[in-house]
């Protein structure tokens, strides 16, 4: 009962994506413990971040059906917060605090503006206008190098406690040092936990039933009397809000910020992907979506690499198995994903849950 | 639909399309305006003339996109694959015919630049086919979905073409005949510049007959106006946007190969950072007509090279800009025929 409400009513629905989904959950729990070193570590708190940011996308694009390239700029708005706020006050969780606040006033109200001004034009106009809003805004970080410290971006110090020379004991605790990086990892992990279980009660609620509406049909969402431009305009800042919160959470975990790690149109589409091959309007898609291309990203090259020797002697085929190459094969998966299976992995396990008598 | 229903004299049930022609004092406006702030007429020279071949550059590129969406209400977000194929194709024709492209005679020269050319058309063209098969007709007539896959089909073109040629960027040499500059009085403009702008103008010029002197063009600016009325009539409007998309996607490669001249390199990139440019010029020239696309082109293309020289803080976001104010201005484009 309790674990249906955490969960908003809206459970896995599926035995094997239940598992899949508590294999996750205890890979990111465990991780400091069961694998050393910094690398794995990064990859699972990259996978806590991106949950969170692609989740917030699926309530735009899975559950309202809009289409937005401006996700990242909302991200980079929350990163910028949180780096500038601590390269210019110090330090401090007032600082944190300060930074974060002023960015979700920022992606607030440029998402509002954004939304009323162009959310009342077709898919494609949208699309294409928040492609050219990024675009610019990208730019603007990189010229305004004063603030954003440009291309090179801004390097800071977080809050002792979460600094990697801070250490709440000296001895190794069950193999895993209790260093900052450790705690920062938990409140991390904690922090993307609350955030998940937040937006799955925001799909879940009788206005998230309003969004899915909306996408099905929106002229006759209107014709039932529910004003859709209201609806897609607090869905894209509620997505905005989100998407900020996920950049405040990058930042402090690099302490470093700059145009590429947080704005670029690379991570855009990276985003894209997740969310759809995950499965789009499931929320549990980005955990799967996200989780997937994170541990693609950082382990499928190596083996790639063995199937790249394996093929060297063959020319053509040898560039097709490059490491370097697998976007190539994740874009293949996501124009399969998007003819055959629009719900992608989560909405193909609960299909076979649905057709079993 | 206001359409009295009684019966009208025919001279009245159609009367004469009245011209729109403010916005084609729009280039002229811009260009003079700019004239005073640049202080001197040689400098403005020089920055028209770059303004003028980076539009016409555009145009050529995004022609193709223009009329593929008015036509079918088909976005390709991946239209940018085409222009990085056509240029990668030119590195790969104009690297084979050193001996022509070294030679000073423009004659040689042009005897290499039009093989190339011509095999970006083609292969573009060729290309434009499968990817209209394999990734637009799956999914006409949903547009969220097609936002999704011709982004997919970016992604998989770009790193397929990483396949072929190699994910670095390489240089692409402007043949010999096209280096240095022409001097009018003390004005230096490059004479690719002019190239470009006469190739340009020659697309456009054969883009209007087609479109206004064929029976294929009349029926594809109806198709434009009216997809369902030209259907009724019992024309395969279909097979007219396959051609569509074949020459738009042609037009890309032949873009592309002017464009990796223009910048003298290619790299796998190209293609999606030229994408934004696009759509601005197409939505500044309204959706579905190609004289507003030519247009959008000149003022982007001007627009980018004038503020460069006065504030190249301002120059990044000065397409951004210029399509706000035209917004503001027409808020369906300079030349609105998209009535859906």
């Amino acid at each position: 009962m309790i674990l249906r409400s955490l969960f908003s009513g809206d459970l896995p629905r599926s035995r094997v994506l239940t598992v899949l989904l508590l294999l996750i959950l205890a890979g990111l729990l465990l991780t400091p413990f069961l694998f050393s070193g910094a690398k794995s570590l990064n990859v699972a708190a990259k996978i806590c971040i991106f949950i969170v940011l692609v989740s917030s996308f699926d309530l735009l694009l899975g559950y309202t059906g809009i289409v937005s390239f401006a996700h990242t700029m909302f991200f980079g708005i929350g990163a910028y917060g949180v780096a500038i706020a601590l390269t210019h006050l110090g330090p401090t969780w007032g600082a944190v605090a300060a930074g974060v606040a002023l960015a979700l006033v920022l992606s607030m109200v440029l998402s509002l503006v954004i939304g009323l001004f162009s959310l009342r034009v077709k898919a494609m106009f949208y699309a294409m206008i928040t492609l050219a809003v990024a675009t610019a805004f990208l730019t603007l970080a990189s010229q305004l190098s004063d603030l954003t410290g440009g291309e090179d971006g801004l390097s800071f110090k977080v809050p002792t406690l979460l600094q990697p020379s801070f250490s709440l004991r000296e001895a190794p605790f069950l193999g895993a040092y209790l260093d900052g990086k450790f705690i920062s990892y938990y409140l991390l992990v904690a922090v993307t936990l609350v955030l998940f279980l937040v937006m799955l009660r925001i799909v879940n609620s009788p206005f998230g039933r309003v969004l899915q509406a909306i996408r099905e049909n929106e002229f006759r969402a209107e014709a039932l009397g529910y004003r859709t431009v209201v609806y897609r305009t607090v869905s894209n800042v509620l997505s905005a809000l989100f998407a900020t919160l996920a950049g405040c959470l990058l930042a402090l975990w690099l302490r470093y910020n700059g145009p590429d790690t947080s704005l670029s149109f690379e991570i855009m589409i990276d985003i894209l992907l997740m969310v759809v091959i995950g499965g789009m309007g499931t929320m549990y898609g980005s955990v799967v979506g996200a989780t997937l291309f994170l541990i693609a990203q950082n382990y499928l090259q190596d083996l790639m690499k063995l199937g790249s020797t394996a093929a060297s002697g063959v020319p053509f085929l040898r560039n097709l198995l490059a490491p370097d190459r697998w976007m190539l094969w994740l874009g293949i998966l996501f124009i399969l994903s998007v003819y055959k299976f629009p719900t992608g992995i989560v909405g193909r396990l609960r299909a076979r849950v649905r057709s079993a008598p | 639909m206001s359409s009295p229903a009684t019966p009208v004299p025919a001279a009245e049930a159609l009367p004469a399309v009245r011209k729109d022609r403010i916005p084609l004092l729009l280039v002229p406006v811009l260009a003079l305006a700019a004239l005073p702030l640049t202080g001197s007429l040689s400098t403005w020279v020089t920055l028209t003339f770059a303004g003028l071949a980076m539009g016409m550059i555009i145009f050529i590129i995004a022609s193709g996109l223009t009329l593929v969406f008015g036509l079918m209400d088909v976005l390709n977000f991946g239209h940018g694959v085409f222009i990085t194929l056509g240029a990668f194709l030119a590195t790969t024709v104009l690297g084979s015919m050193a001996a022509w492209t070294t030679s000073e005679s423009l004659l040689r020269n042009l005897g290499a630049v039009l093989p190339a050319v011509l095999a970006a058309m083609a292969v573009a063209g060729i290309v434009g086919l499968a990817y209209e098969r394999i990734i637009i007709r799956p999914v006409y007539g949903q547009p969220l979905k097609q936002i999704l896959i011709t982004m997919g089909g970016m992604i998989v073109g770009e790193e397929l073409i990483k396949v072929v040629w190699g994910p670095e960027a390489q240089p692409l040499p402007l043949p010999a005949a096209f280096r240095g500059s022409l001097i009018f009085g003390e004005a230096a403009v490059e004479k690719y510049r002019i190239a470009a702008v006469v190739v340009g103008l020659l697309v456009f010029a054969a883009l209007y007959w087609v479109l206004t002197r064929t029976k294929v063009g009349l029926l594809i600016r109806a198709g434009v106006h009216d997809r369902e009325m030209v259907e009724s009539m019992g024309y395969r409007i279909k097979r007219l946007f396959i051609g569509v998309f074949i020459a738009g996607s042609a037009l890309a490669g032949l873009g592309g190969v002017l464009w990796g001249l223009y910048q003298q390199g290619v790299t796998p990139q190209i293609g999606s950072q030229v994408n934004v440019l696009l759509f601005i010029v197409i939505i500044i020239g309204g959706l579905g007509s190609v004289g507003g696309c030519f247009l959008g082109a000149l003022l982007v293309g001007l627009m980018a090279n004038y503020t460069g020289f006065l504030a190249p803080k301002v120059a990044l976001f000065s397409n951004i800009l210029l399509m706000v104010l035209v917004l503001v201005w027409r808020p369906r484009g300079l030349y609105p025929v998209v009535n859906r």
